[in-house]
């Protein structure tokens, strides 16, 4: 009797269900079947995607990385792109992050749009050159007691474009107690000519759960997933006085910058400013003395700010921003790269627009 | 006694109101109350939805449910049979009348998940209402939620061109507006009793 009853109860659950999901696949089959699309990307590349979905998703699984922090939940409004025929109206899950003039100008967030008809639309260049790679691990090297240089080699036949100081992320995969994969942003190091091989410096945070995987997990050989090349933290073109100023791992951005330098002949005046605690903190002096030979007008003023005793110092000492205070006189024509924590760089910023450095010539990269 | 579903429609909507006396579907009416375009939208859709979701519950549970003396599991069917009918809405919305698509559609999947369309189907069992008494009272507590929205979303666009307290910006002026409309609405629920 008992079994006879939870069976009717099974069944007559099972009944609803059952029919409720046929009658929806049913409709998603007939309803939303809305053939092959194509979607023409800045007038040149065709794509045919099965219509239906989101123009995010399509895009992405033809390899094309529009930047979105939220996963296409329509949160974050960056995945923008322009949509200049097709796509429908602007939807009200849109315009709260879309100015007047992008509404205009008929950009869209990818993630909102639907593909269910030909799409003519527009993607930023740079975009293209964002892409997923399979790395490996070829040397793990270290520089102080808690940073380490990470080389990547790239594939076989596959290279990465990127600008000096623009960053790649890595995945750490699921490791040991950390149960998801996490993605975390790192600067490339290495000069932007090289495109088979990049370096990435990477400081301890305890704690972190990336940083972590990098210093305790990650062994040399080991096969590491980047996508990138992600920012806009490069250097730009004018004849302004370039001051970078960087703190710990904060040298990766500054140091491809300067390769650059090196490599393109750049002339302008350019001093770097490294700001550590102690001097076992300090790393690639070498390095920074070689660009200094290099380039003539190139200057490397590190600084200590807690120089332990016995450390045997005799450069620059204090806040780094007592130290850019000190050497920095005027400031109107200077163009500014400031890369570290948030604390450093606000500070940073304070001092040089005293020192008359315009507001809109200072770039930053804060991590 | 009966109820004549007149004045469970009117009552549901002034002085039974959903939202405000029962304080159910906060969630959305919060989110989507910045501007009266989109209250109105997706106030719309609630109708549309608590109304057909409220009928089509009703034969549920008193044709299927019922006369298994399965009443137990109604909470699991209503939830089902919600989500499913909302996304079968939107389907059919989105192929055939794509213009009330963008300006409806697109709130429905919201409302899958708004408790005050479940909470109307439960009450309609609660209260032992008749099918057109339930037709009633899902029509008019749609048409009282979506009254409710657009009396937040009129205040609230008002009052973001003035300067408030910034403890009280956003969430936290929403929710004394609202609770001192629903003083106001309570104030009203003795007059007539639906239940």
């Amino acid at each position: 009797m008992m079994a006879v009853e939870v069976l009717q109860t099974v069944s007559i659950i099972t009944g609803i269900s059952v029919f409720l999901a046929a009658l929806l696949t049913l409709a998603e089959r007939f309803l939303l079947n809305y053939g092959t699309c194509k979607i023409t990307i800045n007038e040149d590349q065709v794509l045919e995607v099965k219509g239906g979905n989101h123009l995010l998703g399509s895009l992405i699984q033809n390899n094309i990385f529009i930047p979105s922090a939220c996963g296409g939940r329509g949160s974050c409004g960056l995945c923008k792109v322009k949509v200049i025929s097709g796509g429908g109206p602007l939807l009200p899950t849109e315009t709260p992050y879309l100015t007047n003039e992008e509404q205009e100008d008929n950009v869209r967030l990818s993630c909102q749009v639907k593909v269910r008809e030909d799409l003519v639309i527009q993607i930023p260049e740079e975009l293209f050159s964002i892409r997923e790679y399979a790395t490996v691990v070829e040397k793990i090297e270290d520089l102080t007691h808690d940073i380490k240089a990470l080389y990547l080699r790239l594939p076989e036949g596959e290279e990465v474009k990127f600008k000096a100081g623009q960053y790649v992320q890595i995945k750490a995969p699921q490791y040991g107690k950390s149960t998801e994969e996490v993605y975390r942003a790192y600067s490339i190091a290495s000069s932007p000519s090289q495109h088979d091989c990049i370096q990435l410096i990477i400081r301890k945070v305890p704690e972190g759960i990336c940083t972590t995987y990098v210093f305790d997990y990650l062994k040399e050989g080991d096969t590491l997933h980047i996508n990138g090349p992600y920012g806009d933290f490069y250097l730009r073109e004018s004849e302004r006085e370039i001051i970078c100023i960087a703190g710990g791992s904060g040298l990766a951005p500054i140091k491809s910058i300067l390769h650059q330098i090196e490599e393109e002949g750049i002339q302008r005046k350019t001093s770097f400013f490294f700001g550590c605690v102690g001097k076992r903190d300090l790393y690639y002096v070498d390095e920074m003395k070689a660009f200094e030979d290099k380039l003539p007008n190139f200057r490397f003023i590190p600084a200590l700010s807690g120089a332990a005793e016995g450390d045997d110092w005799t450069g620059e000492t204090g806040l780094i921003t007592e130290v850019v205070d000190r050497h920095v006189t005027d400031g109107s024509n200077v163009e500014a790269y400031l890369c570290g924590s948030p604390g450093m760089i606000d500070a940073c910023i304070r001092v040089l627009l005293s020192k008359g450095v315009a507001e809109e010539n200072i770039y930053y990269d804060k991590f | 006694m009966e109820i004549s579903p007149f004045v469970i429609f009117f009552a549901s909507i002034f002085t039974s109101n959903v939202l405000l006396t029962n304080f159910l579907g906060m969630c959305s009416y919060l989110s989507i109350s910045r501007d009266l375009k989109s209250s109105l939208g997706l106030g719309q859709a609630v109708i549309f939805v608590m109304t057909a979701t409220t009928v089509l519950n009703y034969l549920v549970y008193h044709y299927i449910l019922v006369p298994y003396e399965l009443e137990y599991l109604m909470y699991i069917v209503f939830i089902i049979v919600i989500a499913a009918f909302v996304q079968l809405v939107e389907m059919v919305l989105e192929r055939f009348l794509p213009n009330l698509y963008y300006t409806l559609g697109i709130f429905l999947p919201l409302i899958t998940v708004n408790c005050a369309i479940l909470g109307v189907a439960l009450f309609m069992v609660i209260r032992e209402y008749n099918l057109l008494q339930s037709l009633a009272y899902g029509a008019g507590g749609g048409i009282g939620w979506t009254l409710a929205i657009l009396a937040l979303a009129g205040i609230r666009q008002k009052v973001d061109e003035t300067r408030l307290p910034k403890g009280l910006q956003g969430a936290g002026f929403a929710m004394i507006v609202t609770g001192i409309m629903a003083l106001a609405f309570i104030g009203f629920s003795g007059i007539i009793s639906i239940s």
